[in-house]
């Protein structure tokens, strides 16, 4: 399960921030996972339950969902996922435009 | 002020990141790939389910290869060196990453490896992943290529079922192709799995036991590097 380690690398990077600005207590974190992204929103939120100690004991994690979204890099046209990934016009390979995200996009915390 | 929920507490902060949550990771994958380029060494993420042949294959290339360039291997696993030995047993100076329970090799533990591993002066460099069709594909560790072994012995539809990995790929080796006459595979079927995750599905077909295949797979390897060369 690689989500722990995704959450492990996380927590660092929000303990970085945290320190960077003496906050006190972590209150949200927003985070968004791609469809394509190979993370399970459920694991990566248990994961987190795990790791919600110290700054982050009363932290909230939101967790925004983003589908797959294919589209033709030539003519823009969308191909839609579980279709054979070309475009029926320009025969081009399609490209992923959305759904490989694991991103933490913002934290919230308490300050002093 | 807390914008976000718009409560009004004064000491709330809210802190724009948007970054990748695989950045270190990230950092230490361009770190490596840039060694890697500068020594002029080709790197291949070797992936693929447990079984699936890859420790076959890498025996089937380094026989193949002969003194036509000189590979080495990194062999991850969770336990034993049972994968790093029988690559030595076939001439390829192999290291053994133990990962214990992680169920993929990271960025840093390749980096790692590398500090007790002669790499430098090969051609090739070979980082057999855990044996695992999901965890691997997300992390990026320096590699020239992805590469994911998938057996005949599998089922057409593994394409379908793991779209992550199979999107990463820049090549799949169908592995174990000498027992396509005993099995109700079709081949077809899984070029269509690949054709619906893979924008640019380049498959070759293997046998590591009778060496069928192994000639077009070397050559997909040495026009690869000639390549990594160029760019």
């Amino acid at each position: 399960m690689h989500e722990y380690s995704l959450v492990r690398a996380m927590v660092d990077r929000v303990e970085q921030e945290a320190r960077a600005r003496n906050a006190i207590a972590i209150s949200r974190l927003a985070v968004r996972i791609g469809a394509m992204s190979g993370v399970e929103p459920e694991l990566f939120a248990s994961a987190f339950t795990l790791c919600r100690e110290g700054i982050l004991a009363e932290a909230e994690l939101q967790i925004r969902r983003s589908e797959a979204a294919w589209a033709c890099p030539k003519c823009t046209v969308a191909i839609p996922a579980g279709a054979v990934l070309r475009c029926r016009a320009c025969d081009a390979p399609a490209k992923l435009i959305s759904g490989d995200e694991i991103l933490l996009e913002q934290i919230e915390m308490e300050v002093p | 002020m807390c914008e976000t929920c718009g409560c009004g507490d004064p000491n709330k902060v809210s802190v724009e990141v948007h970054d990748r949550i695989l950045s270190v990771n990230d950092r230490t994958a361009a770190h490596n790939r840039e060694h890697f380029v500068e020594g002029g060494v080709f790197v291949v993420n070797l992936m693929g389910s447990p079984g699936g042949g890859k420790t076959a294959v890498l025996e089937a290339t380094a026989r193949s290869l002969g003194g036509r360039g000189r590979i080495g291997a990194i062999a991850g696993d969770l336990e034993t060196e049972r994968d790093a030995d029988r690559l030595r047993a076939v001439g390829v100076p192999a290291a053994a990453i133990t990962t214990g329970s992680a169920c993929h090799l990271d960025a840093e533990m390749v980096h790692e490896s590398l500090h007790h591993f002669p790499w430098r002066g090969l051609d090739y460099l070979f980082v057999e992943n855990v044996g695992n069709l999901v965890c691997p594909a997300i992390y990026d560790l320096g590699q020239a290529v992805n590469v994911v072994a998938l057996s005949v012995t599998e089922g057409e539809d593994k394409p379908l079922k793991y779209p992550v990995m199979f999107r990463k790929a820049d090549l799949v080796l169908l592995t174990k192709v000498d027992l396509l006459p005993h099995l109700d595979f079709r081949v077809e079927a899984v070029l269509d799995a690949l054709a619906r995750v893979m924008p640019q599905p380049d498959v070759l077909q293997v046998s590591a036991r009778t060496g069928e295949g192994v000639a077009g797979w070397i050559a997909w390897l040495e026009g690869r590097r000639a390549a990594q060369g160029k760019g």
